[in-house]
C-alpha cells in the first residue's frame, strides 16, 4: 500500500513537474518591430523572429492550427503566413485599417473590424475573397464569435457599444450599451455568456447571449492605483466557464474573475501595459502581451501564478497559439 | 621550552588551575568538547529565553520595514526583472532576503555587543579558562548565535507569507544553508570588532558606522542596476560591501539557484572575520594581551 501511494506521489509530482511535453508555439504581434515573435510552447523560449507588414496587430490561428494571420494594420491588409515554416502565403482584403480579426470555429470565414472605416469586413476563407462589408458603429475594435459560429460580435469603440451580428443574414441583430471605449468581446465556450471589455470605463460586461441583456458588470480595483490606470482590454475565459482573465492595461495586472459570480479573486502582477491574452492549448497557461515592457508574461492557469517572464519584439501587441509542433524549419 | 602550550598563550591573570589544566593538555575526548558546546549553546539559549524582548525586538525591525518602509516605496506597477526574479515582483518580495540580512546582521551585532557586557561583568573570564582551545569556544559561541538568528529568520518568513511573500516551498530549505553561512559571517565580524569596541556604551559607534553603512549600501533595498543608475561610486562600495553578496546568496538560494561568485566572496570574509576574531581574542596577540595591564 505503501510502495503504491508512494508510485502514485512520484508519478503525481512526475507529471505536474515535467509534464508530457505537449507541443505548440506561441505568436506575439510586435506593433513596433513590424514582425512576429515565436516562442516554444514547452521552453516558453524565443525560438524564431520573422518580418510582417507594417504595424501588426490583431493576430489569429486558423483552426487546422496550420495558417496565422496577421492583421498588419497600416498595409491596410490582412497577411497568412504559414505557421510551420513561417512563409508568406498572401494577403487577404481586410479594407483599410484591420485592427482585431476572428475566425469562425468552422474556419471558412474570417471577420475583420476596419477601425478607421466604422466596417465589419467579412472573408470567405475558402476563396480567400471579400464577402461583404457590415456598418458598423465608430470605431470598430474587439471582435467575438459564438462557438457555433452563429453570431459575430463586434464593439466600436466611439459608440460604446457591442453589435451582435447574424452570420446568415449578415444584419446586425442586436445592439447593447456598454460602458466606454469597448475594446474586447469574448464567448464563454457554452456560449451563454459574452464578455465585453471597456478600456475608459474601467469594467466588464458580462452579457447574456440570448436575451442581450448585461447580467453583470465587473469592477475592479488595485489598491494603491488610481482608477484611470485600470484599462480592460483582452478578455480569455476558461473552457470550463469557471475563471475569466482581464488584461487591466498601465495596471499592469491581469484580473482573476469568477465565472460564476463575478467577482474578481486575484489581480496577477505582469509586464507593462498589458494588452492581449491567449490559452495555450491545454489551457494550463495564460500568455499576456506586455506592449511597454517588450515582453510577454507566462501565468499558471491552475494556481493563478506568474511563472516568469520572456522579451520578445517591439511594443508587442497581439498573441495567439498553434497546436504544432514546435520544430524550427 | 615546555613541549606542552606556551605559557605566553595564557592571560597573566589565568587562575592557576586552569593554567595547569592546560599545560596539561594532551588532547580531550569528544565528550569534553561536547560538554563545552552544550555549556555555551544553553547559556546562550538561556539568554535568550530570559530575554523575550530581544526575539521580540528583532523581529518587529524588519516586519516595521516589510509593512511600513516597503509600503512607501511599494512600486505598485512592479519592480523590474532582475535575477533571479522570472517575472515582475513587488517590492516586498524584493525587500525580504534584505531583511533576513537585516536579522542577520543585528543578531551579529547583539552577540559582539553581550560579548563586550560578558566582559564587563567578568563571565567572558569563566568562559575562556576553559581548557578547550580559543577557537573553539569562539565558534561555539558563533553557532548559538547563529541558531537563534535562523529562528528568527524562519519566524520572519511565516510571517511574510501571509504579507503575499511567497516563495517556492523548496527555496525555505534551499535558503538555510545560505542562511547559516551568512550568520556566521556576519557573526564573526560582530566578533572581530567586540574585540574593539571597549565600552558597551560604544556600540552606538558600532550602530552608525557598522549596521547601517553595511546595510544601507548593499543590494537589501535597492537592485544593484539602480543604484549604479544613481551614482556608480556609491554601486561599487556595494559591490565591496560583503553584507550585498550575503543578502544576494540569500535572495537566489530562496528562488532555488546558486550564485556562486556570492557563496565565494561569502565563505571567504567569514574565514577572514573568523580568523581575525580568534587571532584578537588570542592572549599573547590580541586586544586580551593589550587590555591585560590595565585590565581588572
Amino acid at each position: 500500500m505503501r510502495n503504491w501511494t508512494l508510485g502514485a506521489l512520484v508519478a503525481a509530482l512526475g507529471l505536474s513537474a515535467a509534464g508530457p511535453a505537449h507541443a505548440y508555439k506561441i505568436f506575439v504581434s510586435n506593433e513596433r518591430g513590424n514582425d512576429i515573435t515565436v516562442l516554444d510552447g514547452t521552453s516558453f523560449q524565443v525560438i524564431d523572429t520573422f518580418a510582417v507588414g507594417q504595424r501588426p496587430r490583431g493576430i489569429a490561428v486558423s483552426p487546422d492550427g496550420a495558417k496565422l494571420f496577421v492583421c498588419a494594420s497600416d498595409d491596410d491588409t490582412i497577411q497568412v503566413y504559414s505557421t510551420a515554416d513561417y512563409k508568406f502565403l498572401g494577403t487577404l482584403p481586410s479594407g483599410p485599417d484591420p485592427e482585431l480579426l476572428v475566425v469562425s470555429p468552422d474556419g471558412t470565414r474570417l471577420y475583420a473590424a476596419n477601425e478607421d472605416d466604422n466596417l465589419v469586413t467579412v472573408i470567405d476563407l475558402t476563396t480567400g475573397a471579400r464577402v461583404v462589408e457590415i456598418p458598423v458603429g465608430v470605431e470598430p475594435e474587439g471582435m467575438g464569435i459564438s462557438p457555433d459560429g452563429q453570431t459575430i460580435v463586434n464593439t466600436s469603440e466611439t459608440t460604446n457599444m457591442a453589435h451582435f451580428i447574424d452570420r446568415d443574414s449578415q444584419q446586425i441583430v442586436a445592439n447593447v450599451l456598454v460602458d466606454s471605449r469597448p475594446r474586447f468581446a469574448q464567448y464563454k465556450a457554452d456560449g451563454s455568456e459574452v464578455w465585453v471589455s471597456a478600456e475608459i470605463g474601467g469594467t466588464v460586461a458580462v452579457i447574456d447571449a440570448a436575451s442581450k441583456a448585461i447580467k453583470h458588470t465587473v469592477s475592479f480595483e488595485v489598491p494603491g492605483l488610481r482608477s484611470e490606470s485600470i484599462q480592460p482590454v483582452g478578455v480569455r475565459i476558461t473552457d470550463d466557464g469557471s475563471k475569466a482573465y482581464v488584461a487591466l492595461g498601465p495596471a499592469n495586472r491581469v484580473a482573476v474573475v469568477d465565472g460564476k459570480t463575478y467577482e474578481v479573486l486575484d489581480y496577477l502582477l505582469v509586464g507593462q501595459r498589458v494588452w492581449q491574452l491567449a490559452f495555450s492549448p491545454d489551457g494550463k497557461h495564460l500568455f499576456t502581451t506586455n506592449g511597454i515592457s517588450n515582453d510577454i508574461s507566462v501565468i499558471d492557469v491552475e494556481n493563478d501564478e506568474v511563472t516568469q517572464s520572456v522579451q520578445v519584439g517591439q511594443q508587442p501587441w497581439g498573441v495567439a497559439v498553434a497546436d504544432v509542433p514546435a520544430t524550427t524549419n | 621550552m615546555s613541549a606542552t602550550l606556551p605559557s605566553r598563550d595564557l592571560p597573566r591573570d589565568t587562575p592557576a588551575g586552569a593554567r595547569q589544566a592546560a599545560e596539561e593538555r594532551p588532547g580531550f575526548p569528544l565528550v569534553a568538547w561536547m560538554i563545552c558546546l552544550k555549556g555555551i549553546v544553553w547559556r546562550e539559549a538561556l539568554r535568550f529565553l530570559h530575554q523575550r524582548e530581544r526575539f521580540v525586538s528583532a523581529l518587529v525591525r524588519p516586519l516595521l520595514w516589510l509593512f511600513i518602509f516597503a509600503a512607501g516605496f511599494r512600486q505598485v506597477l512592479g519592480v523590474s526583472i532582475v535575477a533571479p526574479y522570472k517575472t515582475y515582483i513587488l517590492y516586498e518580495v524584493y525587500i525580504t532576503p534584505g531583511l533576513v540580512g537585516m536579522i542577520l546582521l543585528f543578531n551579529g551585532m547583539q552577540s559582539s555587543l553581550s560579548m563586550v557586557y560578558d566582559r564587563e561583568t567578568g563571565s567572558m573570564k569563566t568562559l575562556l579558562v576553559s581548557p578547550l582551545p580559543r577557537w573553539f569556544l569562539l565558534s561555539s559561541k558563533l553557532a548559538a548565535g547563529v541558531a537563534v538568528g535562523v529562528l528568527q529568520t524562519y519566524v520572519f518568513f511565516a510571517i511574510a507569507w501571509f504579507w503575499d511573500v511567497r516563495p517556492p516551498w523548496t527555496g525555505y530549505l534551499f535558503v538555510a544553508p545560505a542562511v547559516i553561512l551568512s550568520g556566521f559571517m556576519l557573526g564573526s565580524l560582530g566578533m572581530l570588532l567586540s574585540s574593539l569596541v571597549k565600552q558597551l556604551e560604544n556600540f552606538a559607534g558600532v550602530m552608525n558606522f557598522v549596521i547601517f553603512p553595511m546595510y544601507f549600501a548593499s543590494s537589501a533595498l535597492y537592485p544593484l542596476w539602480r543604484v549604479q543608475e544613481a551614482s556608480p561610486l556609491l554601486y561599487r562600495l556595494c559591490q565591496l560591501n560583503p553584507f550585498t553578496h550575503a543578502v544576494e546568496l540569500m535572495r537566489f538560494a530562496l528562488y532555488g539557484q546558486m550564485n556562486w561568485p556570492a557563496l565565494g566572496i561569502v565563505l571567504g570574509c567569514t574565514t577572514v572575520f573568523l580568523g581575525l576574531a580568534i587571532l584578537a581574542y588570542d592572549p599573547g596577540r590580541g586586544i586580551m594581551a593589550r587590555r591585560a595591564p590595565g585590565a581588572g
